[in-house]
Order: structure tokens, then C-alpha cells, then sequence
């Protein structure tokens, strides 16, 4: 077993873990952030997709399936759960993600929003095409792209929905955000910080 | 899914085999845990290879050497004319280096290509040249660019060409206790580069790839250096497309260059494509790479 000191979500974890456990399934199974699913599990679809700090300090998206736990010793991790306020106000991201229905199974959507958060990071104002080249390591098996590039479209215009002429989905949902933002909150998994 | 490890996933679960683990924080420890390790022991770069192969037990290693503790393996810089850029450097990193796009534009471009951004924001320089992969996209670029690798050993540091590293699918001129510590490259100032793959999805391996850099003079390509990914077992270098390109000013030139882009090849026959028609892509993506670095 080894010791690893991760900050997750804001919150310090020291745990005890076999060198060959995954960050997602630490994630998942050991501080019950069941937020960050498992879709692929070989590195492709990126539905485990959660940020992690570099040396330099900057969180950028990871696969957490291709990271080992304690690869992530000494690290501040952000998934999915962690993204919307206490008060249970959501992310830009994630709004823009309800408003514009950008889910249809929603398997994917964890990765998505983390991947999102993370393109935006770097290039606040992408173009359709950078977005597209940004989420390529996220799949949506319903292939529901166009909502997704559309709701990352809204996240970077400040919450207003793109122009796209175009079917444009939904409209009215913005009003009924509000109603809906406990789907997002953090789960009831109290964090149990063993030392 | 409340429970925990839960029933769902027993027995689905891919996890690696159990290994001890160490992460030294300098080179000479990584070479001594390394050589402790012997036969047994692997090098953990970025893990963007390594952890999947781990996870479907294509490899059972009884040590991992993480090289992430040790930071005089990351960033770039200049020695002696050369552009160097230490194993640790992520793709990412690579891609968006002031450096590295100012004094080897075809090695930021390649970068960039690699795989996805969370791919390249783990996946290292160093790692994916030791993976040695005929479809990784930056051996081909070494092999180009007629770049150095500084092999770190029990007994010291030695230098190996790319040409000489790359010996065969997925093997390297690494020693068993020797560690990729650093890669360079020859300053090139006025050269211009281009990377161009097919692959079916964008995160995808490439079926082929090209990797050029040209030097212009009067309108005219003066030198080119071509290398193909996945064109064979280790990248090859494409002499005599390279020849042909002497002289070309325009787009048809370029092609008629192009021509020759399956000369001394010997690409696979996969479920992805014939060796036929990888010949036919190199041509193609040759000519896309060349005009592209040219800018015709």
C-alpha cells in the first residue's frame, strides 16, 4: 500500500491505497465521488474526465481511468461534483449544458462539462471548430454533438444562448433551470477524511 | 451504483496487476530503481500508453518508476545550438512553448496532434518516443529532424540518433537500466514544418502520417526533411521525396514529389487499411504536410 494526499473538491484526503489503484476508481469507490463515471474504460471516451494540478499549479482535464491514485499524490482534483456552488447554484457550464439540452443518455455528460470547463480555461471564445477539436476526446455514443457544441457556444458567451438559426433547442428551458439545480448538486456522500 | 466497489463492476473491473511503485525525484535514483528493477521493472512517463496496456495485462511489471517526480526532466531550452526539450515535457506543453515553436515549428505542430488534449496534457515527449508505437506521431518527427536522444545509464550518458533508436515495432536502443532523459534537436531558424495524419476519428491512431520541414530560398523549396509514421515497423525517413522536393516552387511540383512517397516503405496490412492504400496516403498527406510547411 501506499499513502496518498490528494485535495478533492476542495477537500483534503489522505488515504492508503495499492500503487495500481486507478484515480477513478479512488474517485469513485474510495471518497465516493460517483459523479465521475466510467464509460470506456481504456482511454478513449473521456467520461471520466476530472481536473487535476500540474506541478506549475494549473488544473487541466485528465482521463482519470489513465492516471493512477497516486499519480495524483500532492494534487488538487476537481470532478463533476465539485463544479456548482454550496448553495447548489450551477456553473456556467453545466447551465449551459441544461439550457441547451446538451445531453440525451447523459453518460457522457460528467466528461463533457469537465472537458469544457478545461477548453474554455485555455480559449475563452472558440470557434464551432476549436470546440469540436476541444471535446475529441469526450464521445457521446447518442451522438448528440450539436446541443453539446452549442451549450459550450452559451458557456462562452456568458450565458447567452448562441445565435445559431438553426432548430435552435429549447429556448424556454432557461426559466426552468432554477428547479432543476439539486440534479446537480454533490451527492450525499459526506467526505470522510481517514487522517 | 451506492455501494461502493459494488456488484455491478466485480469481476469487470480492468486494473493492472499489482506492482510496487517508486517515484525518485532525480535521475541517477530513477536510473538506480530502474536497474534494481531489471527485467521487471517499467518506466511510467505520462502513462497515456503505458496505463492502458497495464490495464488489459498486455504488460504485468513487478516496478513502475515514476518519472514524474523528477522536474529536471521538464521544459525546453537551448545547449550548445541545439533545442532541447527534457523527456518529463508534456505534449501540451511542447506544443505551446514559445521556444519550440520559434526553433522547431514541425515539433509543436506534431505535438499538438497527438491523440486528445487530456491525452497531451499527461502524455510526454519522452514517453511516447520510448513506446517507440509505429503510429505514435513524434518518432517520425525525431527521425525528420535528425534529433539526438540522451540515453541516461548506470555508467553515464550516452547520445543516439533517432535514426539508430528506433530498431523495431515497439522497441527502442533503450538498455535495460537506461532511462530517456532528454531529446535535441538542431536548431533550425528559418525552416518551417507541417505534421499531417489520416486517421478516422480524431483522437484515433494515425493510418499514416507525414511529418516535413523545409527551408525556402527565393521562392523555392532548398532543403526538405520527410519522415512517415506507420509506414512500417520504426519511422521512415523518405530520402527521395526529399531529393525530389529540391527545387519545387509550386503546388504541382510539390505533388509530382509526392510521387515517391512509397519508395523504400512497408506498411502493414490491418483492419484500418492495405498496405496499397497506406502508400496511396502517404503520397497524398505527404504533398498536404510539404505544401503546408512551404506554404504553397
Amino acid at each position: 500500500m501506499a499513502r496518498v494526499s490528494v485535495t478533492v473538491d476542495g477537500t483534503r484526503y489522505v488515504d492508503e491505497v495499492e500503487p495500481r489503484t486507478l484515480l477513478v476508481h479512488y474517485l469513485r469507490d474510495q471518497i465516493g465521488k460517483v459523479g465521475t463515471v466510467v464509460g470506456c474504460d481504456t482511454g478513449n471516451c473521456g467520461a471520466c474526465t476530472v481536473l487535476m494540478s500540474g506541478p506549475d499549479h494549473v488544473a487541466r482535464s485528465v482521463k482519470s481511468c489513465s492516471v493512477l491514485a497516486i499519480q495524483a499524490d500532492g494534487c488538487a482534483v476537481t470532478t463533476v461534483e465539485g463544479l456548482a456552488d454550496s448553495d447548489g447554484t450551477l456553473h456556467p457550464v453545466q447551465r449551459a449544458f441544461h439550457e441547451q439540452h446538451a445531453l440525451q443518455c447523459g453518460f457522457c455528460t460528467p466528461g463533457m462539462i469537465m472537458a469544457t470547463v478545461d477548453l474554455l480555461r485555455e480559449n475563452p471564445h472558440p470557434t464551432e471548430a476549436e470546440i469540436r477539436e476541444g471535446i475529441s476526446g469526450n464521445l457521446c455514443r447518442c451522438t448528440g454533438y450539436q446541443n453539446i457544441v452549442r451549450a459550450v457556444q452559451q458557456a462562452a458567451n456568458g450565458g447567452a444562448a448562441p445565435s445559431a438559426a438553426h432548430s435552435a433547442p429549447v429556448e424556454s428551458a432557461s426559466a426552468e433551470s432554477a428547479s432543476v439545480e439539486s440534479a446537480a448538486r454533490p451527492v450525499a456522500h459526506s467526505p470522510a477524511v481517514t487522517s | 451504483m451506492a455501494g461502493g466497489p459494488g456488484w455491478f463492476w466485480k469481476g469487470f473491473v480492468m486494473i493492472p496487476v499489482a506492482f510496487d511503485y517508486v517515484r525518485p525525484s532525480t535521475v541517477e535514483d530513477a536510473v538506480a530503481a530502474v536497474a534494481a528493477g531489471g527485467d521487471e521493472a517499467k518506466i511510467l512517463a505520462g502513462g497515456q500508453s503505458l496505463l492502458p496496456v497495464l490495464r488489459l495485462r498486455l504488460a504485468a511489471p513487478a516496478l513502475l518508476v515514476d518519472l514524474g517526480g523528477v522536474g529536471s526532466l521538464r521544459g525546453a531550452r537551448f545547449d550548445s545550438g541545439a533545442l532541447v526539450i527534457g523527456a518529463m515535457t508534456t505534449h501540451a506543453e511542447v506544443a505551446s512553448s514559445a521556444l519550440v515553436r520559434a526553433e522547431a515549428p514541425l515539433v509543436a505542430t506534431a505535438a499538438a496532434h497527438v491523440g486528445d488534449r487530456q491525452v497531451r496534457h499527461l502524455g510526454t515527449l519522452g514517453g511516447s518516443l520510448a513506446h517507440a508505437d509505429p503510429a505514435g506521431d513524434l518518432p517520425a518527427v525525431a527521425v525528420a529532424l535528425d534529433a539526438d536522444m540522451v540515453l541516461a545509464g548506470p555508467s553515464g550518458r550516452r547520445t543516439v540518433a533517432a535514426r539508430d533508436f528506433f530498431t523495431d515495432i515497439f522497441t527502442t536502443a533503450l538498455g535495460p537500466a537506461e532511462v530517456l532523459v532528454e531529446v535535441r534537436f538542431p536548431r533550425m531558424s528559418g525552416w518551417t514544418g507541417g505534421y499531417e495524419k489520416f486517421h478516422r476519428t480524431l483522437q484515433a491512431w494515425a493510418l499514416v502520417g507525414v511529418a516535413a520541414a523545409v527551408r525556402k530560398e527565393n521562392g523555392s523549396i532548398a532543403e526538405a526533411r520527410v519522415a512517415f509514421t506507420n509506414m512500417g515497423p520504426t519511422p521512415v525517413r523518405a530520402s527521395s521525396v526529399e531529393a525530389a522536393l529540391v527545387g519545387a516552387a509550386d503546388l504541382g511540383a510539390v505533388k509530382a514529389a509526392a510521387a515517391h512517397a512509397g519508395e523504400g516503405t512497408s506498411p502493414p496490412t490491418d483492419i484500418s487499411g492495405s498496405a496499397e492504400y497506406r502508400r496511396h496516403l502517404a503520397g497524398v498527406l505527404t504533398a498536404r504536410a510539404v505544401a503546408s510547411a512551404a506554404g504553397f
